[in-house]
């Protein structure tokens, strides 16, 4: 990711900052400008909602593919978070090895370091999900 | 009068014991942890570092009581991602605090947290801020074979520091500092060097021990009075040592003693203690809590619970002790690689 896409994309990255279509009442994460539902109505008036860090597993999968940026981390977790406020997260589940993983797991957002360019270069954060016990 | 509003902690989750870093070096692990009253340590995961554990340690203590009007953010540490970008203005964007805000990272080897908290003490004092906002976190190294390696850690905690709706008054802080050169890492070296048996007594002992009678002594104050005392832990066998020779029961100090089972997290060392503590006291308890930095220096504080206390969100966020009871054991090959300690090819 280049250093300007990153830094934009840093609210909603770093507190799970969504939208919330005030005609409707649901949620985007990641954040849309409009509403799929409402259209017309909801340009322009979609509002910034911080989404409560809290949530469950509604489906996961083992990665086992080498990728470069997550050698350090392999085999691991990708899931789809149901958060309690109904709008559905995916993103890594860490913390947890991969046969403790279960449907319905309680599970909150933790501030991680995601990828660094290289030794030399920026060290991008943000969220990913670890076990709510 | 200035104080706690809010505190919070955050411990990686992973832990190495004694036992795997002795079979390891070929040396024995009963002698170690009889001699550093240490039986194992926490390990940072391969994605966390002193910014994500300030931000984490943050989190839980906004959990516990979501404080507003925050001025400053200081970030003590050893181990900030970065030689040059603040880790202080990562944690405030982390925390929607930006842009109205004032942040700077700290340094005193491990007493940089408790530096952090007497700037953000005398800017409320003086009225220049509302609220601001301390930690102290690190991700400390020990080289492979040192004796340091049994202790260093990962670890922090944060304190909202404020006037109103205090938990816990700061009554009075005292600081020492010295030139004493016990322990010192040159830039570019990838591991701290320490001046061996010249840590005892010149450095911990003598800065500690002289913080806290000056403390009793301002205050009017014996060991007796305080329910608990917390003293910087770079093991086990030197709090306990100076907590007897300044004349603590084990009573006082066994709730603050954290270091035996997740190392010494440097920045976060004392601190984490006097949040273990947090986690219990009850209004009126009297806290002795003395820190050391290598370089060296002590600060200390004497604080008292408030009946603010009461209603406070302690059940918020989760306990210390709770924290370091749900740790996994890794072993010494998965430590190098969470650690980075392997060399990999480009
Ligand atoms: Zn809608």
């Amino acid at each position: 990711m280049t250093i300007p896409r990153y830094w934009r994309e840093f609210q909603h990255r770093y507190r799970l900052i969504g939208t919330k279509c005030p005609k409707c009442g649901r949620i985007y994460f990641p954040p849309r400008e409009v509403c799929p539902y409402c259209h017309r109505e909801s340009i322009g008036k979609m509002q910034k909602v911080e989404i409560k860090n809290t949530g469950k597993v509604y489906s996961y999968t083992v990665i086992h593919q080498d990728v470069p940026d997550f050698k350090f981390l392999k085999p691991y977790l990708f899931i789809i978070a149901e958060m309690d406020s109904g709008v559905k997260v995916s993103g890594q589940l860490v913390d947890v090895s991969p046969e403790d993983v279960r449907i319905g797991m309680p599970v909150r957002i933790s501030f991680r370091r995601i990828r660094e360019e290289d030794r030399a270069g920026i060290i991008e954060y943000g969220y990913k999900f670890i076990p709510d016990e | 009068m200035v104080g706690i509003v809010s505190y919070g902690s955050y411990i990686p989750r992973w832990r190495i014991k004694v036992e795997e870093i002795a079979r390891v070096w070929g040396e024995d692990a009963e002698d170690i942890k009889s001699g550093l009253f240490i039986y194992s340590k926490s390990v940072p995961g391969p994605d966390e570092d002193t910014a994500t554990i300030s931000v984490e340690a943050l989190r839980n203590a906004m959990n516990r009581k979501s404080v507003k009007d925050v001025g400053a953010v200081y970030v003590g540490s050893e181990s900030h991602p970065y030689a040059v970008k603040p880790t202080s203005t990562i944690v405030a964007e982390a925390m929607g605090f930006t842009p109205e805000i004032t942040a700077a990272d700290y340094e005193f080897a491990c007493k940089a947290g408790t530096a952090a908290m007497q700037s953000v003490m005398g800017m409320v004092e003086s009225g220049m801020i509302k609220n601001g906002i301390a930690i102290g976190a690190d991700t400390s190294q020990g080289a492979p074979g040192d004796a340091l390696e049994y202790s260093a850690a990962a670890g922090g905690t944060a304190f909202i520091i404020g006037n109103d709706n205090t938990i816990a008054d700061i009554k009075r802080t005292y600081s020492v500092t010295t030139d004493t050169p016990d322990f010192w890492r040159r830039e570019g070296q990838d591991y701290p060097r320490h001046g061996g048996r010249f840590t005892g007594e010149p450095a911990y002992f003598r800065h500690v021990t002289s913080v806290a009678k000056k403390i009793m002594e301002l205050m009017g104050t014996k060991p007796e009075d305080y329910t608990y005392a917390v003293f910087h832990q770079p093991n086990g066998k030197f709090p306990t040592r100076a907590a007897r020779m300044l004349g603590f029961k084990e009573s006082q100090i066994k709730q603050g003693l954290i270091v035996p089972y997740i190392g010494n997290t440097y920045s976060g060392s004392m601190i984490t203690g006097l949040s273990a503590i947090l986690d219990i006291a009850k209004p009126e308890d009297r806290i002795l809590a003395v820190s050391f930095g290598s370089g060296a220096g002590s600060d200390g504080f004497h604080i008292e619970i408030t009946k603010n206390m009461e209603d406070y969100r302690r059940e918020n966020a989760k306990a210390v002790w709770k924290q370091i009871e749900s740790g996994k054991y890794i072993d010494y090959a998965i430590y190098t690689k969470f650690k980075k300690k392997i060399k990999m090819g480009d």
